[in-house]
């Protein structure tokens, strides 16, 4: 299981890569959420341009097994979406931390930030499931 | 070799479909010949196919093995064990069928007068499951258990925007391994759906609940025992926080067949509750039938059920449209009368004692195939005393889904797999209380072989079913671009 440790993570499984200038947030899902989801057949994705809160539903992975909520890891305005995965969901199994990602934030709280976990922290949560 | 020209009778083969046995001309009925009306007129010539319909040409013995060996294909309860947690797909007594057949004449139009036997029936049956449920009124309108959520919902909005609290009441809590239906009912009705966490031992996390409460919750929808085959010990200090903020409880009936005739959920304090008859009251399962959601209510919400209820007086049994603040109906006619004629008969025939027995039944089965699937090595989630149901995971390294395709070759259906979500690898397994110790015996052996396969072959399992009519399905592509129509080869 692959957890890169540039990355940041939410305990529903989310990644989030910040940029330099911590105002953008690039999301998807860790490939541990990949693996236990299994082969992704659907995803719904946000509009652009929708303002969102930290926590909020705001995409829906469909698998084999189960219909997952995406939870926004911050708050701010969703200003692009990963169109690429509605015809190839399967990219969030191949690739979930390149061709997989779902959406970016433009985020209004930096404060939010501090609240999402590293690598060492996430892959605890995610052991102990 | 095409195997499918070769596949006489029902064999391993797949057969062929209706349309690829058709040949131009043959019949296996007659209909009228239409030549002495004129349709065109009689229809409207707009109305009338220019070419003719597809439909398959056969004979009536071609007919009858088609659907044959469709239904040799079937796999059901009546033929092999099928231990689907969450579902309870028990049997269901054959004289359920004798008893709906006798009101098969009955036409909803008739006069009620005329129809007294069924509506006392009705009327009976509201009394019934109000008494097993601790409920003080029935509407028996419901067309499905997920219809009945919806109908109680809407009956706790009523009630709320009735006490002018409808604005301030917007969120309903459901814990995280809710049925779905509980969320998709509470936002289909327009409610902000909460979640709550469960604790480690399978029960509602108290302080979670507590965080999430106050004068914004309308509801608090549970079901007791919960989704994990646990029951909720804490239900009593969870109605009386819930009440104590003005929110009304509601109870999910699916898992009412663990605790008939023990501990009822009115007194408990559930204010509503729905029953899915299929699951406790053995009415049919699945197969697209009609279903039936009852809903009960506490007095307080009597005046908001759907109309009409049976009355009795003294000059007979009665609808009662007389509820002014009635959310109105929720569907045509009395629900669906069979389904509640064979729900009638279970009860009448097993009575008191015998539907205590059949949750102490429910309950031991579950229990003793837990206990098994420990000892030949699954995990069990939440390692207690279970209900009529319970939750195990594979051997470390070993997949649910490889597991359940395994279980086809020995004629044995899987457990529900991937339920509840808040398990990983989730296996949750209800034996229901009509099968016998030597059926769970022998499926306990059949996953003990399969365990012991695994180990020697680690490729056996990747690979499983080997003896299923068809082999592993593709479920991405199944999912993703389902063929729902056939191809004629002149398309």
């Amino acid at each position: 299981m692959q957890t890169p440790s540039e990355l940041k993570y939410s305990r529903s499984h989310e990644w989030s890569q910040v940029s330099a200038d911590g105002k953008l947030i690039t999301v998807g899902i860790s490939d541990f959420a990949q693996d236990q989801l299994g082969d992704v057949v659907f995803v719904e994705l946000p509009e652009p341009g929708r303002k969102v809160n930290a926590g909020e539903a705001v995409a829906v992975i469909e698998s084999v097994k189960t219909a997952s909520d995406i939870y926004a890891p911050v708050s701010g305005e969703i200003i692009e979406v990963n169109e690429a995965l509605l015809d190839a969901p399967e990219g969030i199994n191949d690739s979930p931390y390149e061709a997989g990602w779902l959406f970016k934030i433009r985020s209004e709280n930096p404060a939010e930030l501090a609240e999402l976990l590293d690598a060492a922290a996430y892959i605890k949560i995610a052991e102990e499931g | 070799m095409d195997d499918k020209k070769f596949a006489l009778g029902s064999s391993n083969h797949d057969f062929p479909l209706i349309f690829e046995r058709s040949q131009a001309g043959r019949r296996a009925a007659q209909p009228p010949k239409a030549d002495e009306v004129d349709l065109g007129e009689l229809l409207g010539a707009e109305n009338l196919r220019q070419t003719a319909a597809r439909l398959p040409e056969v004979s009536e013995l071609d007919l009858v093995r088609h659907f044959t060996q469709l239904a040799q294909r079937q796999f059901s309860i009546d033929g092999n064990f099928y231990p689907l947690g969450s579902c309870t797909m028990k049997y269901n007594p054959k004289v359920n069928e004798e008893a709906a057949k006798l009101f098969s004449e009955l036409h909803p139009y008739q006069d009620p007068a005329t129809a007294q036997g069924a509506l006392e029936l009705l009327y009976n049956l509201q009394d019934y499951l109000g008494e097993i449920t601790g409920m003080d009124a029935v509407s028996l309108q419901p067309a499905a258990g997920a219809h009945g959520e919806l109908t109680g919902i809407l009956i706790i909005r009523a009630f709320h925007q009735a006490n002018g609290e409808g604005e301030q009441r917007r969120v309903v809590i459901v814990p995280d391994g809710a049925h779905g239906t509980n969320p998709a009912t509470a936002a289909m009705v327009g409610y902000e759906v909460v979640e709550v966490a469960s604790d480690k031992n399978g029960e509602v996390d108290l302080s979670a609940f507590k965080e999430a409460l106050g004068p914004h919750v309308a509801a608090v929808m549970l079901t007791n025992p919960n989704t994990v085959g646990v029951f909720e010990t804490n239900i009593l200090e969870i109605s009386r926080l819930a009440h104590e903020v003005g929110a009304q409880l509601y109870y999910d009936g699916a898992n009412l067949n663990a605790v008939m005739g023990y501990a009822r959920p009115g007194d408990m304090g559930f204010d509503v509750v729905h029953l899915n008859l299929h699951k406790t009251f053995t009415t049919p399962h699945g197969g697209g039938g009609p279903g039936t959601g009852p809903v009960g209510v506490k007095a307080h919400l009597r005046d908001f059920l759907p109309v009409p209820l049976v009355k009795k007086e003294a000059e007979g049994f009665s609808f009662d449209y007389d509820l002014p603040r009635s959310i109105g109906r929720m569907r045509s006619f009395y629900g669906n009368f069979g389904n509640l004629v064979r729900a009638y008969t279970y009860i009448r025939a097993l009575g008191k004692e015998g539907l205590k027995q059949v949750s102490a039944m429910a309950v031991l089965n579950a229990n003793y195939l837990r206990i098994k699937m420990k000892e030949i090595g699954f995990n069990i989630a939440f390692d207690r005393i279970n209900m009529h149901e319970f939750v195990a995971q594979p051997p470390a390294g070993l997949k649910t889904l490889d597991i359940a395709k395994a279980l086809l070759d020995y004629g044995a259906h899987p457990m529900t797999v991937y339920f509840p979500l808040i398990v990983k690898e989730a296996m949750m397994v209800e034996p229901t209380e009509t099968e016998s110790l030597e059926t769970l015996d022998q499926y306990a052996d059949i996953l003990s072989e399969i365990l012991k396969r695994a180990e020697n072959d680690p490729d056996y399992l990747a690979q499983a079913p080997y003896h299923t009519p068809v082999r592993r399905l593709d479920e991405v592509k199944a999912a993703r671009k389902p063929v729902l129509r056939y191809s004629f080869s002149t398309d």
